[in-house]
């Protein structure tokens, strides 16, 4: 799961495989979810807790902004995931891990944010791109070396989508693009038009493109 | 010997009903009207940021009128409940009509068993979707539940604006600009002056909207609806 940030906002993406121990439990998990109408969260760790946790910050903004009568700042936002993944260090223990990548557009400063946590609840703010579960180190190899700061929409998709390929090709945990079933990475814009789910024929294209350049260098 | 005095139930219920009646006829209407594509909340309100006018839940808006501490209250409960259910059930089970028997049920035991009735009368309205009708529930300081039909009207020239309505309205849902034009001038002849654009606080559940249908109509989007 990663985020980068791009001239208009941030991209937020993720594979979809669910393990359980060596096995494939799930070919097609959702794990980057839409939280309200200005950020979206990506989750590592043991599935339920982390699904049921999305679903709780989501009811818990809602909710907010109903009695409020107005949405919780970005920054109000990323602090209350914060005391959530605080909340949840008692199953740490348990070997229930939840490991939130929170990303928002700050509406008043009009740009996009990213957010990363530790176990403890602790919050970071991260000017540039991040990846968080197994394969977030191998991803954030490939984004460290091709990242740049305003990149079109376009190359922010392909570099994301790069590097969780790059992460699948060297980490078992990380699934890469399944073109037999047609199961390919979710991928989110969040910019000053809200989110935006990227399509899977747009997913498909940069992929075709990536596996023929990719091809070629094999021959 | 002091005489221990005597109150009969009929007349302490009707000194309360009194009681509670003359707070909410204090306050201004909010009309609540089916249009073509959802419900439409239209409250006559100076105030800008004390709405009487929220979003509950997905389909989902309330209205309250009489005393605004004591309707907000309400209305806080109310979104609870629902976000509550939809967490632990699903957004599907959030209706209406429970969240509304769930207002007749507190509005009716503290009528009964407080010293002091809320001065309140609220609207509990859902806007029907996939092919279902909309609902609207008028819940009066006593407990008691109404379901309405096309249009109701609470607050405090309610049966002199729902007269009024009743003599314009066609039978056929009409659009969202005839229906916000229509319920400003009924509330503009019942309170004998002209109503500015800022004056009103409009609302509606819209269900050609993508999940929450709750929408508030802005001031410069009235201005120009209204504008003849």
């Amino acid at each position: 799961m990663l985020a980068i940030k791009y001239q208009d906002g941030v991209v937020i993406a993720g594979d979809r495989r669910a393990t359980e121990g060596f096995q494939i439990a799930e070919r097609r998990i959702e794990k980057v979810f839409k939280i309200d109408e200005w950020s979206a969260m990506a989750i590592a760790g043991a599935a339920g807790p982390c699904i049921e946790m999305a679903k709780l910050f989501q009811t818990e903004l809602e909710h907010y902004e109903k009695l409020e009568g107005m949405a919780l700042s970005c920054e109000g936002k990323a602090n209350k995931l914060g005391q959530m993944v605080k909340a949840n260090l008692p199953m740490v223990f348990q070997g229930l891990v939840v490991m939130p990548l929170y990303v928002g557009y700050d509406v008043t400063r009009a740009e996009g944010r990213i957010f990363k946590y530790d176990i403890t609840g602790g919050r970071y703010e991260e000017s540039d791109y991040h990846a968080i579960g197994s394969g977030g180190k191998d991803a954030r190899n490939t984004m460290r070396e091709h990242f740049r700061k305003n990149l079109s929409e376009s190359d922010g998709l392909k570099l994301a989508l790069l590097s969780l390929y790059n992460a699948a090709d060297d980490d078992v945990g990380t699934g890469g693009p399944d073109l037999i079933r047609g199961i390919y990475p979710t991928a989110k814009f969040v910019n000053a038009q809200g989110i935006t789910d990227v399509v899977d024929d747009m997913l498909k294209a940069v992929y075709d493109e990536m596996m023929t350049a990719r091809r070629s260098r094999e021959t | 010997m002091a005489m221990p005095y005597y109150v009969s139930p009929e007349q302490m219920m009707q000194d309360k009903a009194e009681y509670a009646k003359k707070g909410i006829a204090k306050g201004r209407s909010i009309i609540a009207m089916e249009y073509f594509d959802g419900i439409l909340l239209t409250a006559d309100n100076p105030s800008a940021s004390l709405h009487k006018v929220s979003e509950i839940y997905d389909n989902i808006a309330f209205a309250g009128a009489g005393k605004y501490s004591e309707f907000e209250n309400l209305r806080k409960a109310g979104i609870r409940h629902a976000d509550l259910k939809g967490f632990m059930y699903s957004r599907e089970d959030v209706t209406g009509r429970s969240l509304a028997n769930g207002y007749s049920q507190s509005l009716g035991t503290v009528f009964s068993q407080e010293m002091k009735p809320l001065e309140v009368e609220i609207l509990v309205v859902q806007a029907g979707t996939n092919s279902h009708p909309n609902e609207i529930y008028r819940i009066s300081f006593d407990g008691s539940i109404i379901d309405e039909k096309n249009v109701a009207v609470i607050g405090g020239r309610a049966e002199a604006v729902q007269t009024i309505l009743k003599e314009k309205s066609s039978s056929q849902a009409p659009s969202l600009d005839a229906a916000l034009k229509l319920c400003v001038t009924a509330l503009e002849q019942t309170a004998n002056q002209k109503l500015q654009p800022e004056g009103l606080e409009v609302a509606v559940l819209d269900r050609t909207r993508i999940g929450r249908k709750f929408r508030r109509v802005s001031v410069s989007d009235i201005r120009r609806i209204l504008s003849p």
